[in-house]
């Protein structure tokens, strides 16, 4: 069996499509790194969905926790303090059953309780709740004289926002917004090992490598691969961050630009 | 039914509401339990100052002269970037746990020709298993606990590393001038300038540290520890009235929910003590919010 096979087998073998079992034995490194990077699908769709989503609901936060008045502001806060002082993990577990609760109350929600829609949803909170954090800290961060310029041009509510308050704040944000994206991203390998089932041995690259790990009695072949994986993945994302940042800084001199920063990437 | 705590819970079926609630949350497993989370504070307790001193030492080993020493020490804070932890945790608790009976297989079976890897199997022979395989059930389970804390110290180490090389870094260069203006060695410098004075950078990287570590704590449970989330799991699971006095529909949920509520606490409750040490250390710095304190004394 060539390499070719096997990814013809298990290339997609995460979204149940090829192979239905598993390998049981003859672990080669060509299986693994198959396998492994075919659950790969599942940590960039969770990463990507949550994070598209997540971005306009952290702006309106952000905006909501900025505002003066306390009936709009105090959701907000509770809303970023719930997401963010507590672990994901237990998260997961809390949303999991909960789901399973509601689906017992109302069967019509019973997609809540798969990977797909019911991770999907708590890591788009998740990553609301720290990404509206870096967006208020950049709002608040906001040159006062940027302000001023826009009063004295008579712009007010709206078009202030769109026109003067809202590019600043994304260029101010944009580098902790780049380390959030990539902490999302590894906080995607979290799903499998919460609550969430993985249905027909359906799992992401974290699952896989799991398996191989029990399986071989070896840990030192597939978490590397994972690993590997990963750091393309981050690469990648630093990239297509990286393209934004210098879109937003494009009307700045070269040494005012922000530059993008890697910092730790730490468990949620 | 076994030894409870109030004398009218002897007969549990007859009792309703809050008294029934009362019995129900004094059980023998929710006493274990509530010692759970006292695993997990001893975790915090012992983890802290653990990975603070590896985190030092890979620090140390970064600013180092002496070239392999030094890739040592940046190699230790890069490896563990850019890779998921739970990932690193899952790696480390075999790769440590076949280290050892790796180490205690060569020290004490020297006679032993097999190979270790035999094929899929890790094979050690009898006298260096860890823990021996006649041993108590205690014993694998502090065994379990000790290497839960070694992997979260090494994880949490290279991130205190990361903190403190920039903390050593944020030190004024003046400093250890002045230092060596006095004849201060190398050593002295290091030990009686530097290190005083990095903790006031340190801090809000450290309590950012501190916030995570709280935070990994549940992932204790992947260990295979009977940590909180275990016994959430366990306890709030349906229950038949064949197997408990206390049966119940599934209320995970709400085991859940307050684990949530726990750790919304514990964090609120360190935000509030680091947010006291930070205006104590930044007392009477040449910082912004050192002098911000100034003014407003003033």
């Amino acid at each position: 069996m060539t390499c070719w096979d096997v990814i013809s087998d298990y290339g997609l073998r995460s979204l149940g499509f090829g192979e239905r079992l598993l390998p049981r034995d003859d672990f080669t490194i060509c299986k693994q790194v198959v396998l492994i990077g075919s659950g790969m699908i599942w940590n960039v769709y969770f990463g990507t969905v949550a994070l598209l989503a997540g971005f306009f609901l952290a702006v309106g936060t952000a905006v909501a926790k900025a505002s003066a008045n306390p009936l709009i502001r105090k959701p907000a806060e509770w809303f970023i303090f719930v997401f963010r002082g507590s672990p994901l993990f237990i998260q997961f577990f809390f949303a999991y059953f909960a789901f399973v609760s509601l689906k017992g109350a109302v069967p019509a929600l019973g997609g809540l309780t798969a990977a797909w829609l019911g991770a999907v949803i708590v890591l788009f909170l998740n990553t609301a709740a720290y990404s509206a954090e870096i967006f208020y800290g950049a709002l608040m961060s906001i040159p006062k004289g940027d302000i001023e310029a826009a009063d004295a041009y008579g712009m007010t509510g709206w078009k202030r926002f769109r026109r003067i308050t809202f590019p600043t704040m994304m260029r101010l944000a944009w580098p902790s917004y780049t380390n959030e994206a990539i902490f999302l991203f590894h906080a995607t390998t979290l799903v499998f090992f919460s609550g969430f089932p993985s249905r027909g041995q359906m799992g992401d690259a974290l699952y896989y490598a799991n398996y191989f790990a029990d399986k071989t009695f070896n840990p030192f072949v597939p978490y590397p691969i994972l690993a590997c994986y990963f750091i393309i993945l981050t690469l990648i994302v630093i990239g297509i961050f990286g393209l934004v940042n210098a879109r937003l800084n494009r009307h700045l001199p070269q040494q005012n630009r922000g530059k993008l920063r890697l910092r730790l990437n730490l468990i949620r | 039914m076994g030894a409870t705590i109030f004398s009218y819970c002897s007969d549990p079926s007859t009792i309703e509401g809050l008294k029934w609630l009362s019995c129900y949350l004094t059980t023998g497993k929710h006493i274990s339990m509530y010692w759970s989370f006292g695993t997990v504070l001893l975790l915090l307790a012992i983890t802290a100052p653990t990975a603070l001193a590896f985190g030092f030492a890979g620090a140390t080993a970064a600013r180092s002269r002496i070239a392999p020493v030094s890739w040592i020490g940046k190699g230790y804070t890069a490896i563990v970037r850019g890779v998921p932890d739970i990932a690193f945790f899952l790696f480390f608790v075999i790769a440590l746990d076949q280290l050892f009976e790796w180490i205690r297989h060569e020290v004490k079976c020297p006679d032993w020709t097999d190979p270790i890897r035999q094929g899929n199997d890790f094979v050690v022979c009898t006298e260096a298993k860890l823990p021996l395989g006649n041993a108590a059930a205690w014993v694998h389970d502090t065994y379990a606990f000790f290497l839960a804390v070694l992997t979260f110290s090494i994880v949490f180490g290279a991130f205190a590393a990361n903190v403190l090389t920039g903390a050593m870094r944020a030190v004024p260069r003046a400093q250890i001038e002045t230092g060596e203006a006095y004849g201060m060695t190398e050593r002295q410098t290091f030990w009686r300038i530097m290190v005083p004075q990095m903790w006031v950078y340190a801090l809000p990287g450290l309590s950012n540290l501190w916030m995570v570590l709280i935070k990994a704590t549940p992932l204790l449970f992947l260990l295979g520890i009977e940590d909180i989330v275990y016994w959430a799991r366990d306890l709030g699971a349906t229950k038949t009235p064949k197997f408990t006095d206390y049966p119940h529909g599934d209320w995970r949920m709400w085991y859940f929910l307050a684990l949530l509520v726990f750790y919304l606490c514990f964090t609120k409750l360190s935000e509030i003590v680091l947010d006291r040490i930070n205006r104590r250390l930044t007392l009477g710095q040449a910082t912004a919010a050192g002098e911000a304190q100034r003014k407003a004394a003033a």
